[in-house]
C-alpha cells in the first residue's frame, strides 16, 4: 500500500489468518535447484556452440549442414535447445511471479508462457533433427 | 493496469519550514515526512533546523529535540535509545536504519527522514507493522520439543551448538531489512521477508528444537521463501550488522539437502 493512504481499513479476517494465507505450497526447491543446474550446464553448451558458429560463419551451406549432421554436434545442439528453453521458462516463471500480483492473471500468463516455450523448444529441436537426419532439401 | 505514478492522495508536497534557532553555531537542517490520518491533507516534508552544538549526536536525539522544542505533534516510535529495542527504525538519508544508532555527522547536507518504505503509515514516521508481526507469528518463534527438559535443569547446549545462534539472537526486529527488500515490496503479502526468515532459521538451527522438519515444510513455498533473489539489500542495511541473506541461503541449502 502506498504511503499516506491507510486509514486502517477494517478487515474481517484476522491478521494471522491473512499472513498464513493458503499455507505453504510444499514446492519450490525443485524449481530453485533446476534453475541453478541448468545455468551451470548452459555455460559449456553456450561456449561450445558460440565457438562453433564463429568458425562456421564463412562456411558453405553444405559444410554447415554436414557439421550439424555429425552426431556429437547434433547432440550438443539438441542439449543447448532443451536446456536453454527449460532454463528460460524457469526464469520467466520467476519474473511473472514477481510482478503479476493478480492471481488469475498470473496463472493464465504462466500457462501461456509454458505452452509457448514448449512449442518454441519443439520447433527448434525438430529443426536440428531434420538437418541432422538429412531430410528435406 | 499497471500504476506508474503515486495515487493523487499519496503525492508528497513541500511542508512547513520551521524557523532556525537564534544564534545557531552549527545549524543543521532536518527534512521530515509528515502525514496524519486526522485530516485529508497529502503527506508533506517539513523542515526543521537545529544547532548541532546544542543537540546530542544521534538522529534520534535530533528528533526528540524537535518534538520537545519545536513541534510537539511530530510522531515517531522510540524507547531504549541504544539499539536494543528496535523501535526507532526509519529511513534516514535514503537508508533504513535505527535513528538511535545513526550519527547525524554521517549525513552530508540536510537530513531527510521518512518512514520505513512500503508499509502503510499510521502517522508521520510510524508505520503499520501488524502484517509483519503476524508473519513472524506464522513461523512460531519459540522452542518446540516433545522431549521434556531434564528435571530441575535447563536444556543443555554445547558451546558449538550455542554458537550456531550467533548472528541471529542479536536481531531486534526493527524490520529495516524486510522493508529494504524489493521482493518484499512487491510480494510482502506472502513473501516472509529477511527479518522473519532470519528468525525462522534461528529456530531451525537451534539444537534444542525438535520441529526442524515441520519448520522447513512451512517455508517450502515459491512465495514464502523463494522470492528471495539474493538482492542483499537486507544485509547492507541491517543496523546491527547481521546477515539475513546468509540465513536465507542456509534455509535454501537445508531444503535442498532433504529434496
Amino acid at each position: 500500500m502506498a504511503r499516506g493512504q491507510s486509514k486502517r481499513e477494517f478487515v474481517g479476517r484476522s491478521l494471522l489468518g491473512r499472513a498464513k494465507g493458503h499455507g505453504a505450497a510444499r514446492s519450490g526447491v525443485g524449481h530453485w535447484w533446476m534453475q541453478r543446474l541448468t545455468a551451470l550446464g548452459l555455460i559449456p553448451l553456450v561456449v561450445y556452440c558460440l565457438v562453433s558458429f564463429l568458425t562456421l560463419a564463412d562456411a558453405e551451406l553444405g559444410t554447415a549442414r554436414d557439421w550439424l549432421a555429425a552426431p556429437f554436434h547434433a547432440v550438443m545442439m539438441l542439449l543447448l535447445v532443451a536446456v536453454g528453453f527449460y532454463h528460460g521458462a524457469l526464469g520467466l516463471q520467476v519474473v511473472i511471479e514477481d510482478y503479476i500480483a493478480h492471481e488469475t492473471r498470473r496463472i493464465l500468463l504462466l500457462a501461456a508462457m509454458k505452452m509457448l516455450m514448449t512449442a518454441a523448444a519443439a520447433l527448434a529441436l525438430f529443426s536440428v533433427l531434420r538437418v541432422a537426419f538429412g531430410a528435406g532439401g | 493496469m499497471a500504476q506508474l505514478t503515486l495515487p493523487q492522495n499519496s503525492r508528497i508536497s513541500k511542508g512547513k519550514i520551521h524557523p532556525s534557532p537564534k544564534n545557531a553555531v552549527r545549524p543543521k537542517m532536518f527534512s521530515i515526512y509528515r502525514w496524519s490520518p486526522d485530516d485529508d491533507a497529502n503527506p508533506r516534508m517539513d523542515s526543521y533546523t537545529l544547532d548541532l552544538d546544542d543537540c546530542g549526536p544521534m538522529v534520534l536525539d535530533a528528533l526528540i529535540k524537535i518534538k520537545g522544542e519545536q513541534d510537539a505533534g511530530l510522531t515517531f516510535r522510540r524507547s531504549c535509545r541504544e539499539g536494543i529495542c528496535g523501535s526507532c527504525s526509519m529511513n534516514i538519508d535514503g537508508t533504513n536504519t535505527l535513528a538511535c544508532l545513526k550519527p547525524i555527522s554521517e549525513v552530508k547536507g540536510e537530513v531527510k527522514i521518512t518512514p520505513l518504505p512500503h508499509l502503510p503509515v499510521v502517522k508521520d514516521l510510524v508505520p503499520d507493522l501488524s502484517h509483519v508481526y503476524a508473519q513472524l507469528q506464522t513461523i512460531e518463534p519459540w522452542l518446540k520439543a516433545d522431549t521434556p527438559p531434564p528435571e530441575n535443569e535447563e536444556r543443555r547446549q554445547s558451546i558449538a551448538e550455542r554458537e550456531e545462534l550467533d548472528g541471529m539472537w542479536e536481531c531486534v526486529l526493527c524490520f529495516s531489512c524486510s522493508t529494504a527488500c524489493p521482493s518484499y515490496w512487491w510480494n510482502g503479502d506472502k513473501y516472509l521477508g529477511p527479518a522473519v526468515l532470519l528468525q525462522a532459521y534461528r529456530w531451525i538451527v537451534d539444537s534444542r528444537d525438535e520441529s526442524t522438519g515441520a519448520r522447513l515444510d512451512a517455508l517450502e513455498d515459491p512465495f514464502r521463501l523463494y522470492r528471495c533473489h539474493t538482492i542483499m539489500n537486507c544485509t547492507k542495511t541491517c543496523p546491527k550488522g547481521l546477515n539475513p541473506g546468509k540465513a536465507i541461503a542456509k534455509i535454501k541449502k537445508m531444503q535442498l539437502e532433504r529434496h
